[in-house]
């Protein structure tokens, strides 16, 4: 019974936290163009002018 | 990954913000940016111009997003050197239909806490069924509710907010839709898991209401994103429509401006072939304009100064100045939006499936429960316990699977149209799709290309055919290049002619051998001649060759059919639909296509409001019309219609108004769409029914008082996952236009 008393807060915790990720991914336009995303990933030549902006 | 993909927009917003005045920014469209390789040539390709500081493609809306500095580089440079990589690019901007920013992004943040608060809900009321049968002692049962009950308040309020917010605007205009009972449901259940966790009992609810709620907003989600990829796509095309234009100043000094940019009173410089970008009046030159798009009529029209020109329009043999006028100051287009009001307030009218459903639906259960509540009050319970009753009938009625119904099969029909190359554009689009009856078609860019083809071309010896492409070399007028088109494919090899005079109207003459060679309608092909003749047919979709003295050649013309425009009418008519031709081109031109397409109904030389007419009479004589033009004239029958298809490259005020907007060369896609209509509207049906029989197992039960939250959490979950995959049989299956 007292474990319960530090498991839950910890569940809870560690989903707030996926919860709070995926705000933040969100926020970020992450999920603005996710069919790009799945081409950027093979993208291997670093092209200068692109990296810093 | 995750990183390199946030380093660019966060770096982006630092940077805007100390060099704002430095770099403008704009958002391109680029048509044919299909993978990940053009997405990265297209990025490498702006960024080794100077000035732009950094291009992001963007491949799911098919757009760029640039940053550069106006100094140095315009917009122009841009959409040139990417159309040097062969990539057909043009500035994006947004209609002032658009809605407000984003709403997708907000629905999502509500989709995730709904979905993180049903997760957490439901691990809590795993333990406390999984714990009922065993050694769970009722404090921690109680604990447990409120933890649940803490997640769920305050997820409720947040991320139910759309359905309140849309129930409370309908209830206070005195409508029902399904929003209503979504929110009593929703509140009610919540309501009374937080009263019965108050009083310490087992009947609590918190899982099933945030689930059911995550379920709903995960369909409106879907929904809206198909809706939004749909106005993306369509907003794509449309600015590929839009054009640059090259505007006179007072001094004499030409410059090139975005046609959206011309102000009226502006002088406008048009050149031979370009498309002609406002509304104006012609100042100087006269010229042949091709007015397709506006009268559907075939053949160009010769215009002289103080004419009045429209946008859309193709100026085909001269350069002319114009004068831009207002739109409103054009009679045309003001009869044009008077009549699309009139039609649209007409199909406001149309109540969508679900929403008749809520309407027998939402009284019905409410009755019921209140009965259930007056029912154990008479057979003596107490009024807490008849209530508790009441609200179990209102939850487990709740209208999980009927909400679910309509949308989840409407997500599945969207994406399949999509994938087809349709827009669907109206939610109820589909539904309406599904009732009609008739089919009326615009002649013009509907059922025909548009572009002439030259008929008798086995009785034109190949000399004459050779020489006469000689001359129409140099022309814009799609006769001439029908010729040119001819000879070439039967690889006739074409030396313009030198010095030729084009007269609008009239034809095209060149010397040829030391004799003059003339083209053109037959007074043309006589003007030098000392006797004249009539012509021996009607001579209006016919040119004449002349060489020097010899003999006369016609050349008859014929507005081109699409390739399966056959294949589709036979379809349409086995199908049992009517169909009728509703065109503004010439009568004789009309007749032959109806004659080609075995159409008996059809009418030739209609003007925009006789089109209306015609349409308002069958209307109301009963028939369901599905009206498919490209036009601007057509653009009332559009909206005028039970539902409209146009293609895309339909002029702008036909998109807007049209239900689904189909890509491509072919009429095939009508058959396709009718289809997936009838089909979407059959697994809905079967939807109802579906959440109907549940309803009627489970409203006794709750009415008995026999509703455990363990039953109600099955039942109504097992009823949501049929009518889903009930749904989703829509993707795949073999479509059947005819039974």
């Amino acid at each position: 019974m007292t474990a319960l008393v530090w498991l839950i807060p910890i569940a809870l915790f560690l989903g707030g936290l996926g919860l709070a990720a995926f705000l933040w991914a969100l926020k970020t336009g992450q999920f603005d163009d996710l069919e790009g995303a799945a081409w950027r990933i093979l993208e291997d030549d670093p092209r200068e002018k692109s990296d810093h902006s | 990954m995750s990183l390199s993909m946030t380093a660019a927009p966060s770096a982006a917003m630092n940077n805007s913000q100390e060099s704002e005045n430095r770099f403008g920014s704009a958002t391109l469209t680029v048509e044919n940016m299909a993978c990940g390789a053009c997405m990265n040539s297209i990025e490498n390709c702006l960024n080794s111009l100077s000035g732009v500081n950094s291009a992001r493609a963007n491949l799911s809306v098919k757009r760029v997003f640039v940053s550069y500095d106006p100094h140095s580089v315009s917009i122009k440079d841009l959409l040139e050197i990417l159309g040097t990589q062969g990539y057909r690019a043009a500035e994006y901007f947004e209609d002032g239909l658009t809605e407000q920013k984003d709403p997708n992004r907000d629905l999502l943040k509500r989709v995730g806490v709904a979905g993180f608060a049903a997760a957490n809900i439901m691990l809590l009321s795993v333990s406390v069924w999984a714990g009922a049968g065993s050694d769970m002692s009722s404090s921690t049962q109680t604990l447990f509710h409120w933890l649940s009950a803490l997640i769920a308040l305050p997820a409720i309020a947040y991320a139910g907010q759309p359905f309140f917010a849309s129930a409370f605007e309908v209830l206070k205009a005195g409508r029902l839709t399904m929003d209503v009972p979504i929110s009593l449901a929703i509140i009610l259940a919540t309501g009374m898991s937080l009263y019965q966790t108050v009083l310490g009992t087992t009947q609590v609810y918190f899982d099933a209401g945030v689930t059911l709620l995550f379920f709903l907003l995960s369909g409106r989600y879907l929904d809206q994103m198909m809706r939004r990829k749909a106005h993306n796509a369509a907003q794509n095309l449309l600015s590929l429509q839009s054009m640059w234009a090259t505007v006179i100043n007072e001094d004499g000094t030409a410059e090139q401006k975005s046609a959206r940019d011309i102000e009226i009173g502006e002088h406008v410089l048009v050149t031979k072939g370009q498309q002609i970008p406002v509304d104006g009046r012609l100042l100087s030159g006269t010229s042949l304009i091709d007015e397709n798009l506006i009268t559907g009529e075939t053949l160009p029209r010769s215009a002289k100064p103080q004419d009045f020109l429209y946008a859309g329009t193709i100026n085909l043999s001269d350069t002319i100045q114009i004068e831009a006028k207002a739109v409103n100051d054009s009679t045309l287009h003001a009869e044009i939006g008077r009549l699309m009001t009139l039609a649209e307030q007409a199909r406001g009218k149309y109540v969508r499936i679900a929403d008749r459903a809520a309407r027998i639906y939402a009284p019905t259960v409410h009755l019921l429960g209140a009965l259930a509540f007056l029912l154990w009050i008479l057979y003596g319970a107490g009024w807490e316990y008849a209530l508790t009753i009441a609200i179990s009938v209102l939850i487990i009625t709740c209208p999980c699977a009927l909400a679910l119904a309509v949308p989840a099969v409407q997500v599945v029909a969207a994406s399949r149209l999509f994938r087809s190359g349709m827009i669907l554009k109206s939610s109820d689009g589909l539904e309406r799709l599904a009732d009609i009856d008739t089919v009326v078609f615009d002649k013009t860019g509907t059922l025909t290309t548009g572009i002439p083809e030259l008929i008798n071309v086995a009785q034109i010896p190949a000399e004459i055919l050779q020489q006469a492409a000689r001359l129409s070399v140099s022309s814009q007028h799609p006769y001439a290049q029908a010729i040119v088109h001819i000879a070439r494919s039967i690889g006739l090899i074409i030396r313009p002619a030198s010095s030729t005079v084009e007269v609008a109207g009239s034809g095209i003459k060149s010397e040829y051998g030391g004799q003059e060679c003339r083209l053109g309608n037959w007074a043309w092909v006589h003007a030098d001649l000392d006797f004249q003749s009539s012509p021996p047919n009607d001579g209006e979709a016919t040119l004449y060759y002349r060489s020097g003295q010899g003999k006369i050649t016609p050349f008859v013309f014929q507005d081109r059919l699409r390739s399966d425009a056959t294949f589709v009418i036979d379809i349409l008519k086995k199908s049992g639909l009517q169909l009728m031709i509703l065109s503004g081109d010439r009568i004789s031109a009309v007749r032959e296509t109806a004659r080609r397409l075995s159409i008996a109904n059809w009418y030739g030389q209609q003007k925009p409001d006789e089109k209306f007419a015609r349409l308002e009479a069958l209307r109301s004589d009963g028939a369901k019309i599905l009206m498919i033009g490209d036009g601007l004239n057509d653009a009332p029958s559009l909206a005028a219609g039970h539902a409209s298809l146009s293609p895309s490259s339909a002029a702008r005020i036909c998109q807007t108004s049209a239900d689904v907007i189909y890509q491509g060369e072919k009429l095939n896609p009508i058959i396709e769409v009718l289809a997936i209509a009838k089909m979407t509207r059959k697994l809905s049906l079967q939807n109802f029914a579906i959440a109907a029989g549940y309803n009627a197992v489970c409203i006794p039960l709750a009415v008995a008082g026999l509703v455990t939250p363990l039953v109600a959490a099955i039942a109504m979950s097992a009823s949501s996952m049929v009518v889903t995959l009930n749904a989703l049989r829509l993707s795949s299956s073999k479509l059947e236009l005819i039974k």
